[in-house]
């Protein structure tokens, strides 16, 4: 075997051996380390994407010396590896854009721990999206979760961060649940743990007809438990205050990897595991669909109202949230596709918001709150632009990525026809129109003169590597608008090689 | 206004409105409020503000209506509470009463996997014991993720509990909570402990180096060492278990133990995809050198398990190791 099919192997272990070595160093040399092994992965990442576009197949790693179905595999196909390269990037993105804000919220010895978190956390995505085990998805699973909690309440300082992680932690661990027992049901139905094995039991005649009791409940039970991780709309209790109190590196991360990565497990349940025709039989689809809808609606309706502005950005979450259970409740090829792309857009969108949001807090005194928010894009104007680019991308303005993934979702939802279409596309409509009242009225007030000057002209222009991160995640958001097309073409091979 | 607006928090529509939308209910607050709250000054008096009838009224009846509120939404908890788990387990009894019956010959479980453990697992991994020679050579991978599932755990619960022992004032807190609960120097206790501890250890110890021939195996034997350690800890106090335990202990263990299990596990995951030979070999069976990895991997997951048992409960108990 060619040694550069080793990545995926490579990707996940690398960090977990870093996560160790990472909790017994200093400050400063855990942080080099953390960020070392996060950018190692990266390229290893995109060195991956490089090769797997010209080799065009999938292929299965064998972890250990026995085949399928007796070891643990992992998988890599294209689709694998535009995810791959999506979370290792961002995950180095946002931690190089909050590190000076790293260093404030934490207290000094809680610094080293954070960075190890962080590791654990990216090795727990990479293995989301490679394995090829379900059980294997479940332990990274949970440590995501774990380390989810100990990003959101690593902050020292306001008590609210606190509460938030125990609320994360409980809608959390109900998901877990939730999914491990359709785990262990869907083991019982089959005998088999690999995806690819499961599916095939599942194709055998012994498997069809016999069990449609059984496998809906396990469909709804899986669907459930990562909806509920995931935060889609009815399970989002937890998502304002987490987001709006972690530290802002954390809070990118948690609102534009972590929930993806349990969507792309999601994804892998749907079309992988269980396949569209017996999803379509359960009418679980329709249900994802129509969550999916009311969290768009619902969410954008919120975020209007709240006067703060980083709860806003979280509410905004909620919504697109909604977009992609919307696109995966289509049960359709273009509709997952458009899901993935969702994915990619919103990551880069949300992750730009959330970095930038904080720092135009900062410059304003501290203050959250909307209106004390005037003329702050000319206190910090790197910032100021960079919340308008991952503002105009989440209305979906053209040369932007939100553009094309709105673009993506509509004609997924017109192929499917029907019903769908009609409620598809009226909601998607009526989201944005609610997209543009929040975000362009908070970018107008970024724009518009203060009344009276800032008492003293504080110099709050953005750092060293915040302005990198920043001018990456602007630059990424234009990237993906002008790459639409090459991008969907790799997603789309991705997916015939998929199921 | 303000009296109308007050009116409306209080209303039952607007809490359930806020609770739908924000999440804001009676629980959560409670916690919010125990956050929240300032510690109080010892000396500091709290000012005395001229009485005012009509607005202690005013205060009675709103906080009359906010109870009305929180216990018609306690009561709503309760109903749905119920509800929703009355549901799932009727769907829950529906579903188990259709699964493939358990240990019958035609479940589909019964297939050609666990087949193969059984028939070719002695033989492939060298490990007497077929649930060792799973978990840490057939699915070692998903054994790899549960050590770190621990280790995660234990970061998250220092990150959480550990008071910074920098601050002379957070150290006399510490010593001052420590054992609060716990027996102090009972003799009863310190006798027996003396006689049990010993004991479990040396059991746990054998638990975990038998993990290949016997029943038993790191999370097993590293549970009862984490036990016999906690033992100690009550009858003797932490001044004396701190001599052989400390925060750097901790950190070295999981350091030494989770390293080499990345590392090792790498390598015979590499030779193992690639078709390399490899220098691991199964060893004769029955024999304690043989397995391979897996008695050294027990001993990772053994101390791992054992050093995460004991700072969790440490932790918790006094805030730091």
């Amino acid at each position: 075997m060619a040694l550069w099919k080793s990545v995926p192997f490579a990707c996940i272990l690398l960090p977990l051996f870093g996560a160790a070595v990472c909790s017994v160093l200093p400050r400063r040399a855990a942080r080099a380390w953390a960020m070392g092994l996060i950018a190692a992965v990266a390229g290893l990442s995109c060195f991956f994407l490089a090769k797997m576009t010209a080799f065009d197949a999938a292929y299965p790693y064998r972890m250990g010396h026995y085949d399928a179905p007796i070891g643990n595999m992992l998988r890599a196909g294209p689709l694998e590896a535009v995810l791959g390269v999506l979370f290792s990037l961002l995950t180095l993105v946002c931690a190089l854009g909050g590190g000076s804000r790293i260093r404030e919220d934490l207290t000094e010895g809680r610094q080293g721990l954070y960075h190890t978190l962080l590791l654990l956390m990216t090795a727990a995505l990479m293995a989301q999206v490679y394995t090829d085990d379900l059980f294997t998805a479940y332990v990274f699973v949970e440590i995501m979760t774990i380390a989810g909690c100990g990003l959101i309440a690593v902050r020292s300082g306001p008590g609210r961060s606190l509460v938030a992680a125990v609320r994360y932690m409980i809608m959390n661990l109900i998901g877990s649940a939730l999914f491990l027992l359709g785990i262990i049901l869907l083991y019982d139905l089959t005998g088999h743990l690999l995806m690819s094995s499961i599916h095939e039991a599942l194709q055998a005649p012994a498997g069809a007809g016999n069990f449609d009791i059984p496998l809906t409940v396990v469909v709804a039970l899986l669907c459930a438990g990562l909806a509920a991780k995931s935060a889609l709309f009815p399970f989002h209790a937890w998502v304002p205050d987490a987001y709006a109190t972690a530290t802002p590196a954390s809070a990118a991360l948690l609102a534009s990897l972590v929930s993806k990565s349990y969507i792309v497990v999601l994804l892998k349940v749907l079309f992988r595991v269980i396949g569209p025709a017996y999803i379509e039989a359960s009418g679980v689809d329709n249900i994802l669909f129509l969550f999916g809808v009311v969290g768009m609606l619902a969410g954008s309706v919120v975020a209007i109202r709240v006067p703060d502005v980083k709860r806003m950005v979280a509410w905004s979450s909620v919504a697109q949230i909604g977009y992609i259970y919307m696109a995966l409740g289509l049960m359709t090829g273009a509709g997952a596709a458009a899901a993935v792309f969702h994915i990619i857009a919103h990551a880069a969108a949300k992750s730009v918001l959330f970095l930038s949001v904080d720092k135009l807090c900062e410059a304003s005194e501290g203050h959250e709150f909307i209106g004390k928010l005037r003329g702050a894009g000319y206190r910090s104007p790197l910032a100021g632009a960079a919340f308008t680019v991952g503002a105009l991308s989440l209305v979906g303005i053209p040369l932007l990525g939100g553009f094309t993934t709105k673009l993506n979702l509509a004609r997924a939802v017109l192929d499917l026809g029907g019903a769908h279409a009609w409620a598809g596309l009226i909601c998607l409509t009526l989201s944005t129109l609610l997209n543009v009242l929040y975000m362009l009225r908070t970018v107008l007030v970024l724009w518009s003169h203060p009344d009276r000057a800032p008492e003293a002209p504080q110099s709050s222009r953005a750092g060293g590597a915040l302005a990198v991160s920043l001018g990456a995640l602007m630059a990424a958001n234009f990237l993906i608008f002008f790459f639409a097309q090459p991008l969907m073409d790799v997603i789309n091979r991705g997916f015939a090689l998929f199921s | 206004m303000a009296r109308i607006r007050d009116e409306h928090d209080g209303s039952r529509w607007s809490r359930l409105q806020r609770w739908l939308s924000e999440g804001d209910d009676p629980l959560d607050r409670d916690l919010i409020e125990a956050v929240d709250a300032p510690t109080p000054l010892p000396d500091a008096v709290p000012p005395v503000q001229p009485l005012k009838l009509w607005k202690v009224r005013e205060e009675a009846r709103r906080s009359h209506r906010i109870e009305k509120a929180d216990r018609f939404l306690r009561i709503l908890y309760v109903l749905s509470a119920v509800l929703v788990c009355a549901g799932i387990i009727g769907v829950l009894w529906l579903t188990t009463e259709r699964l493939p019956s358990f240990g019958g010959v035609e479940n589909p479980a019964n297939n050609e996997v666990p087949a193969h453990y059984i028939e070719k697992g002695m033989e492939e991994t060298g490990a007497v014991n077929i649930v060792a020679g799973m978990i840490l050579d057939y699915r070692a991978f998903d054994t790899l993720g549960e050590s770190n599932v621990l280790f995660v755990a234990a970061c998250t619960v220092i990150i959480l509990m550990r008071i910074r022992s920098g601050d002379p004032a957070d150290r006399l807190a510490e010593d001052a909570g420590d054992g609060r609960y716990e027996p102090g120097e009972d003799s009863v206790l310190q006798v027996m402990a003396a006689l049990i501890v010993p004991l479990v250890l040396v059991f746990g110890v054998y638990i975990v180096l038998n993990g290949h021939l016997s029943p038993g195996g790191g999370f097993s034997g590293g549970a009862v060492m984490g036990a016999a350690l906690i033992l100690y800890l009550n009858a003797y106090g932490s001044a004396k278990a701190g001599r052989f335990f400390t925060f750097r202990t901790f950190r070295t263990v999981s350091l030494v133990a989770l390293s080499f299990y990345a590392l090792s596990k790498a390598y015979s995951f590499f030779t193992g995809a690639n078709e390399l030979p490899s220098v691991i070999t199964a060893g004769t069976p029955g024999r304690i050198f043989s397995a391979g990895l897996i008695p050294y991997l027990n001993i990772a997951v053994g101390l791992v398990v054992c050093c995460t048992m004991y700072a969790l409960y440490t932790l918790f108990r006094k805030g730091d190791l």
